[in-house]
This record gives structure tokens, C-alpha cells and sequence, in this order.
């Protein structure tokens, strides 16, 4: 970061200056030159950062979807579900999910990445679903700032997690407390209602908007693209250190 | 500008230069001595890899911090010295922030919003309003230096402790048998609070005995 030092350095000696000028040049300066010096780090980490995330998506997308092994990123368009090959950073503009097929091509299920507010900020999550059972079979947090040893059980308590790999999604999702009795209840953490409370409506929405779209395994989108994992196409390459959870 | 020669004594300055680095270290340890920095100290102890992980950016932010201040020390007028100071620490810490996501992702997820909030750290501030500031550039960025190592190594232990009684496990690896029944408070933000302040009792009695024993030795001498 030596180059910042040359900007005032090669100002004439301030002292000559009239004192708010002075005063506002040192504070424009110095906010151009941080302005600078993150655009550039944005830039320069950015790639490495969005091959994380897809990396972290597609081992969400196999981790709540059992006994998937390929995966389709699938958008709905003029009433139908399409398979849409696009870069799966799960931060997608247009709302898609991800369908998961054995190796030998047979449906597993769906994806659905959802997101809303949370605790502290907004708790990205995506979630397995399975049309043939019509049952949630897993569940992962992508993103979430929840409070550090409370909220942040939503994706550390395993009683918790476990809850989500067999759900019935009718009727709609319950939280309860202090034990779940119905297949779709689900039992809040102690010390985290808020957060349990977030998770279950996020995923109670989601389920609105996506559970009539997604056709069963006769009707589902092909699959076009081959994304096996660990796929060297992604900008930036493989990352040392970047393990996923 | 020249980083060496604009020290008043530069006679002694090898010796100031290693006290300026080892004083942050344990006499004047920003937790345990100096009790600044307390947010991320007890937010984010919950884990010892979670307290290296901040005790570390913390280090960065800090070093680069008072490196910049001190080069442009006489630059910098009076009146926006504190604004110009934490524009100053906000860059760095945006650019940890984004190196720890690119690099460490898993661990850049488990500190969460606390990695930004390392702006606010009122240890980064203070070192550059009271040393960085006013001492030319080696002396700062030992003084950095050390007030950083002082700060891993206090959050570092913290977070092992917590570790330790609320996991059974040390940096991950489980240290008891599947008997261990973990003392969860520990993880939790209470126990962040009480082994604090166990931690500041054992440090203050180990500093009164020490003091104790060297009035001792002063009076035998006497």
C-alpha cells in the first residue's frame, strides 16, 4: 500500500494553504485514495470469491439432496420450468433452482435457495425437495450473520439440521417448541426462536412460490449441462484453504 | 520521508524499538491490561481457530494502520486527524475482509459481521492516536506489532479455554473421551464474560505477586 503515500506527499507543503481548503483536500484525498485501493481489492478478489460460492452451492445442492450426483440449474419461464445453464453463485438475479440427478440421470429432487430476514441480516439457505414423497429432505445455510453461539444454531445444532431431511410441506411448515410431534413441525432451538422462526417462514415462502412449479421426475428439465464436482471451469481455480462446511 | 533518524535519541534506539514491540505482548496487553477491544474479545472467542482468525486480521489492519498514519503523520492536519485516521482503517479492513473471504471462506462464515466491525475497534484507534501519530515508523509499527501479537495471543487463549470447557476440543480436534459432558455456557456469550474476567483475576494476582515478591527482593537488598 506504499503507492498511497505518494498522493499527499506530492501535494505542495500544505502549510501555505489556507486552513479549510487544507482541511478538505486531506479528506477527499484520503477518501479517493481508499475509494481506489478497495475497487481494487474488489476487483482483484472477486472471482476467487464467486468460485467459492458456486463451490459452496453445488456441495449445498448434493448435500441436501441425497444420493444426487450431477446438477441442473433450472429457471421458471412462461409457466414452465427450463433448464438454464448460467453460473451457479446461488446470488442469481433472475430466480432459479437446482435440480439434482443420480448418476444415471434419474431425478432426485430440487434445490430451492431461499433467502429472508434473519436476526441480525438476511440468512441465505437452500433447501431439498423431493416431488415423488412431497417432503423436505435437507436443509443448508448458505449465508447468515446470526448471532455467534445463539442464531447461528440454525446451522450448527445437528438436532436441528437433522430436523430437515424428512419434513412434510402439507400442511405448511409449524414451528413449535419443546418437541415436534407432526412430520411438519419443526422444533425450535432454546435461545434461537428468532432465528428457528426465520428459517421455517423463509422456507414456508419459498414453498409457496416453488413447490406447484416443480414437475416430478417424468416431467423434469433435462439435464444439459455436466456439472460433477470440483469442475476446473470456474474463474480463479481451485483456492488453498477454501474448505466448505 | 525516511523512516529512521526523525526519533528524538536515536542512540538507544534498538532497545526502545524491542521494548516498543514486547510492551503489547504482556505489560501492556490490550485485553488483559489495557481491557480495549472488548467487543470482538468476547464475541467471537467462542473457538480458538476463531480468535486466531481475528486476533490475526486484527494484526493487519492494525500493522498497515499505523504504518500509513506514521508515514503521513506530519501530513495529516490536526482537525480531520480522526476522520483521516479511520478512512484510513476502513480500507484495511475492507481489504481483510475480502482477502479472508476469497482466501478462508469457512472462517470468514463463522466470524460473520465481525470482521467489519474491526473498524470500530477502539484498540486500532487508540494506538494511532496515542503512538502511530506522534513516533516515526519503525517505533509505530512495532508498537502495532506487539499491541497485535498481545491482542491474538489474549483472544487466542481466550478462545481456547472457551474451547476447551465448552466443546472438550482444541482447535477441533476433541481432547476427551465421548464422557465429556461440555459446559455449553462456555461457548455461549456468558461464559465469553466469565472466563474474561477469571482470566483478568488470575492476570492481576500473578502481576500482585510478582510486585510483591520484587518490594521483597528490594527490602532484603536494602
Amino acid at each position: 500500500m506504499s503507492d498511497v503515500t505518494k498522493g499527499p506527499a506530492s501535494e505542495p507543503r500544505a502549510s501555505g494553504l489556507p486552513e479549510t481548503p487544507r482541511l478538505v483536500l486531506t479528506l477527499a484525498l484520503a477518501g479517493l485514495l481508499s475509494g481506489l485501493a478497495i475497487v481494487g481489492i474488489y476487483r482483484f478478489t472477486l472471482p476467487v470469491i464467486r468460485a467459492n460460492q458456486a463451490r459452496a452451492l453445488q456441495a449445498a445442492v448434493f448435500e441436501v439432496l441425497p444420493g444426487a450426483e450431477r446438477m441442473q440449474r433450472a429457471v421458471w419461464r412462461d409457466g414452465e420450468l427450463l433448464a438454464a445453464p448460467g453460473e451457479a453463485t446461488g446470488g442469481d438475479a433472475e430466480a432459479a433452482v437446482y435440480a439434482g440427478y443420480k448418476a444415471d440421470g434419474t431425478l432426485v429432487g430440487y434445490a430451492i435457495p431461499a433467502a429472508g430476514a434473519g436476526y441480525q441480516d438476511t440468512i441465505r439457505l437452500i433447501y431439498g425437495y423431493d416431488p415423488a414423497t412431497r417432503r423436505i429432505v435437507g436443509m443448508v445455510v448458505l449465508e447468515s450473520r446470526e448471532t455467534p453461539g445463539l442464531g447461528d444454531r440454525i446451522f450448527k445444532d445437528p438436532d436441528f439440521v437433522a430436523q430437515w431431511r424428512d419434513l412434510a410441506v402439507e400442511p405448511p411448515l409449524e414451528l413449535v417448541k419443546g418437541g415436534a410431534t407432526e412430520p411438519n413441525q419443526v422444533d425450535a432451538i432454546t435461545g434461537a426462536t428468532i432465528s428457528s422462526r426465520s428459517v421455517v417462514k423463509i422456507i414456508r415462502s419459498a414453498n409457496a412460490e416453488w413447490l406447484d412449479r416443480l414437475p416430478a421426475a417424468d416431467a423434469a428439465p433435462a439435464l444439459v449441462e455436466d456439472a460433477a464436482p470440483a469442475s476446473g471451469e470456474q474463474r480463479g481455480g481451485p483456492v488453498p484453504g477454501g474448505r466448505l462446511e | 520521508m525516511s523512516a529512521a533518524g526523525t526519533g528524538p535519541g536515536s542512540g538507544r534506539e534498538p532497545s526502545q524499538l524491542y521494548a516498543e514491540l514486547i510492551k503489547g505482548v504482556w505489560k501492556e496487553n490490550p485485553i488483559f491490561v489495557q481491557v480495549l477491544g472488548m467487543c470482538p474479545a468476547l464475541a467471537v472467542t467462542n473457538t480458538a481457530l476463531n480468535g486466531v482468525a481475528m486476533g490475526t486480521a486484527t494484526l493487519f489492519v492494525l500493522a498497515c494502520s499505523s504504518l500509513l498514519i506514521s508515514l503521513l503523520r506530519n501530513l495529516i492536519p490536526k482537525q480531520v486527524r480522526i476522520s483521516t485516521f479511520i478512512i484510513v482503517i476502513a480500507t484495511f479492513v475492507t481489504v481483510a475482509d475480502f482477502t479472508l473471504q476469497a482466501v478462508a471462506p469457512a472462517v470468514h462464515r463463522e466470524l460473520g459481521a465481525f470482521i467489519s466491525l474491526i473498524v470500530v475497534n477502539c484498540l486500532i484507534l487508540g494506538r494511532q492516536e496515542a503512538f502511530a501519530s506522534k513516533h516515526p515508523v519503525h517505533l509505530a509499527v512495532a508498537d502495532a506489532i506487539g499491541m497485535g501479537a498481545g491482542f491474538t495471543l489474549a483472544l487466542t487463549s481466550l478462545g481456547s479455554l472457551r474451547e476447551i470447557l465448552g466443546k472438550g476440543s482444541l482447535f477441533g480436534f476433541p481432547l476427551f473421551g465421548d464422557s465429556f459432558q461440555p459446559w455449553v455456557i462456555m461457548i455461549l456469550p456468558p461464559g465469553g464474560f466469565l472466563m474474561l474476567g477469571m482470566m483478568l483475576l488470575a492476570f492481576a494476582w500473578f502481576k500482585e505477586k510478582r510486585q510483591k515478591a520484587l518490594l521483597r527482593l528490594d527490602e532484603e537488598a536494602a
